[in-house]
């Protein structure tokens, strides 16, 4: 698929172009969730799929977090996929018993005898007030449990292309959408785009240190290495895409390459992703690590929806920047440019609500 | 393998039966320690788990709570893997990974039943909606107990089947416990479980579940009308489990529930009382019972003998089928 034509797309439209080219493939997916026909469409991604597929495929449902999670689960029995969505993942929290106990399980508890080909897209917040209950990053919490996929998308042609491999993976898939990079814009394969899932991306190779990073992580990270290279610092950006399977190759590669190692974590600093990258450089490449590894990460308490308190809340460019000076023993420090936006937006763009 | 009887109501007393003397063997194998899981036994509860098997199509879907063995069988799962599964065998219906919590056998539609309360509803009902979208003539039955009426995923998963107006079927079991807990600490005083299922509008009958023919005969009217795209339905049915909530032993010495109840309900045991309305069925006798004992009981020893001489799993499958 290398060759197929592209076209530039936001991420949402990248979402909506994936969700369209999976359900002319297989006429019985379905796609459902609180807001899917609704005036908004999930942010936009749900766009004309229920004036195209019918209300038999693409359908609202009742605010019903934990039975909407087992019924795609029973449908799956039944050969039916399906993509369901959540506007943000802190309401998925409702469905644990569904996810963990059946959509995880259902495979192995049953010797293979069934799979539950799932995708529930997690929509996570951040900033503009969202609040202690509607920003939570918790792609560590899944990653933890044996059985699913956590897939965590950075553009719009990842989005789409592990979108539809998630579509068509046997297993129950969570795809978490920054709702901060919904408008990022790139160019975008047209068709059945497919990305494997499980892949990292080296988003800029570099000589001095590792960053590994995930969703809006992964800009953060790049302006944090334009800012650098300014001094003559050479980062490697690793852009997971996807948390579990965790692509641990691709760590492994680039540690030993730079001998120094930052990860950095989206959610909480406590039995995060980057933790499991730091143990894991810690275990296997010991000898090749020039420096203590670090993690960057959320403070270890939840997002306050004040806008004073979120100031310096997560990970950014600046501190991203600053840590990477200090593992490397300069003198660099970074701080916000006091003529940028406020804080608690992506951009001029997004004008909230939420 | 005999002959198995052709007439409905001398089959639905044998199946009680084999039933009832599947579990009872369990109950009397457990202490041996080759069976190294909970269980869940049934006793006393059988005439729903038969009256419902009979009115189901082998294709129909079924699911089902911790307590499922009689629901499993009277489905159609198979004996020997069934036994296999308990003694954690490979050969096992869930090749050893699930026991007496997880029985499948989609041989007969019987699609798995799980150890958390409530946690098949959502699944069977999503087992109907995928019957829906894919043009499919299935009713999807969902066995439930009496607790799994207090679940919130109970109300949000009929809600969305009467919604969607899906073919779902829910039999409950009321035997009023929930291991030690009577449902009277559980529900308030004067609901009935049939009532409240009625006003989220499912089609909701209560009837007697220790009466397998009447058992029978209703739930084949409400498969039929679910089957006919009348819309989702519920069938509550009071019965009585006789053992302790989860063991091979009774447990009364224990004083949770009233003697006297226990008496009654042991009186109105479902064997008895279909032996009793067969008096003067042509081909009901008590030397036909004897001999369907002496059949079910050849068949059960060889099925133990199958779980007992079957493999272990091996150990180093034990992270298997994590993916499919």
């Amino acid at each position: 698929m290398l060759d197929a034509p592209t076209s530039p797309l936001a991420f949402v439209d990248a979402i909506r172009d994936g969700l369209d080219v999976a359900m002319q493939i297989d006429p019985h997916m379905i796609c459902y969730g609180l807001g899917v026909d609704d005036p908004k469409r999930i942010f936009g991604t749900t766009t004309g799929l229920a004036e195209k597929y019918g209300n038999g495929r693409v359908f609202d449902v009742p605010t019903s977090e934990a039975a909407m999670t087992g019924i795609a689960v029973g449908a799956a029995l039944r050969g039916v996929r399906s993509v369901t969505v959540h506007q943000r993942l802190d309401f998925f929290l409702l469905a644990m018993d569904q996810l963990i106990n059946s959509a995880a399980k259902w495979h192995f508890m049953f010797g293979g005898q069934r799979s539950v080909p799932i995708v529930i897209r997690l929509i996570l917040g951040r900033g503009w007030g969202q609040g202690p209950t509607h920003s939570q990053s918790l792609h560590s919490w899944f990653a933890h449990v044996p059985g699913l996929k956590v897939v965590m998308p950075t553009n719009a042609a990842d989005a789409k292309g592990l979108l539809l491999s998630s579509i068509f993976d046997p297993n129950p898939v969570l795809f978490l959408e920054h709702r901060w990079l919904h408008q990022a814009v790139s160019e975008v394969p047209q068709g059945d785009y497919r990305l494997p899932i499980g892949q990292a991306r080296v988003v800029a190779p570099g000589t001095d240190i590792t960053i590994t990073a995930m969703s809006y992580l992964v800009p953060e990270a790049i302006r944090a290495a334009e800012m650098l290279a300014k001094h003559g610092v050479s980062c490697e950006i690793i852009d997971l895409r996807t948390i579990r399977p965790l692509d641990l190759p691709a760590v492994s590669a680039s540690v030993q390459k730079t001998g120094r190692l930052l990860a950095l974590d989206s959610g909480l600093p406590i039995c995060s992703v980057a933790s499991e990258i730091v143990a894991f450089a810690s275990e296997r490449h010991f000898q090749s690590l020039r420096t203590a590894p670090r993690r960057l990460t959320m403070p270890d308490h939840p997002e306050a929806t004040s806008f004073a308190l979120t100031r310096d809340l997560h990970p950014s460019g600046e501190s991203i920047a600053s840590t990477v000076s200090d593992m490397l023993a300069l003198p660099h420090r970074f701080a916000r440019d006091p003529k940028a936006g406020p804080h608690d937006v992506p951009g001029a763009w997004f004008k909230g609500p939420f | 393998m005999n002959a198995l009887p052709n007439d409905p109501s001398l089959k639905l007393v044998r199946d009680m039966l084999r039933v009832r003397m599947i579990e009872e063997a369990i109950a009397r194998e457990y202490p041996k320690g080759e069976m190294r899981c909970p269980v869940h036994l049934s006793i006393g509860q059988e005439a729903v788990a038969v009256g419902v098997g009979a009115a189901l199509e082998r294709t129909d879907p079924a699911v089902s709570t911790h307590r499922s063995h009689a629901h499993y069988l009277a489905k159609g799962g198979d004996l020997k893997r069934f036994y296999a599964e308990l003694f954690g065998k490979e050969a096992g219906c869930a090749k050893g990974r699930g026991g007496s919590m997880h029985l499948i056998d989609l041989d007969v539609g019987f699609e798995g039943s799980t150890a958390i309360v409530g946690n098949t509803i959502p699944v069977g009902v999503g087992l109907a909606l995928g019957t829906q979208v894919r043009g499919e003539n299935a009713v999807t039955c969902i066995f439930v107990g009496d607790g799994a009426l207090e679940e919130g995923v109970f109300f949000e998963s009929a809600n969305f089947a009467v919604v969607r107006k899906l073919p779902v079927l829910f039999i409950c079991e009321n035997n009023n416990y929930s291991v030690y807990s009577p449902i009277r600490v559980r529900q308030p005083t004067g609901r009935k479980i049939h009532e409240f299922a009625s006003s989220i509008g499912l089609h909701s009958q209560s009837h007697d579940g220790n009466d397998v023919f009447s058992v029978a005969e209703t739930v084949k009217a409400a498969v039929d009308d679910v089957r006919a795209g009348k819309g989702p339905a519920f069938l509550e049915f009071a019965t009585y489990r006789w053992l302790e909530h989860c063991g091979p032993y009774y447990d009364d010495n224990l004083g949770y529930r009233p003697e006297k109840d226990v008496a009654e309900w042991k009186a109105r045991d479902p064997i008895r009382v279909a032996e009793a309305k067969m008096q003067n069925h042509p081909g009901f006798s008590s030397d036909v019972m004897e001999r369907w004992r002496g059949e079910i009981a050849t068949e059960i020893d060889a099925a133990l003998v199958f779980a007992r001489d079957a493999a272990w799993p091996d150990t180093a499958t034990g992270g298997d089928y994590v993916y499919a």
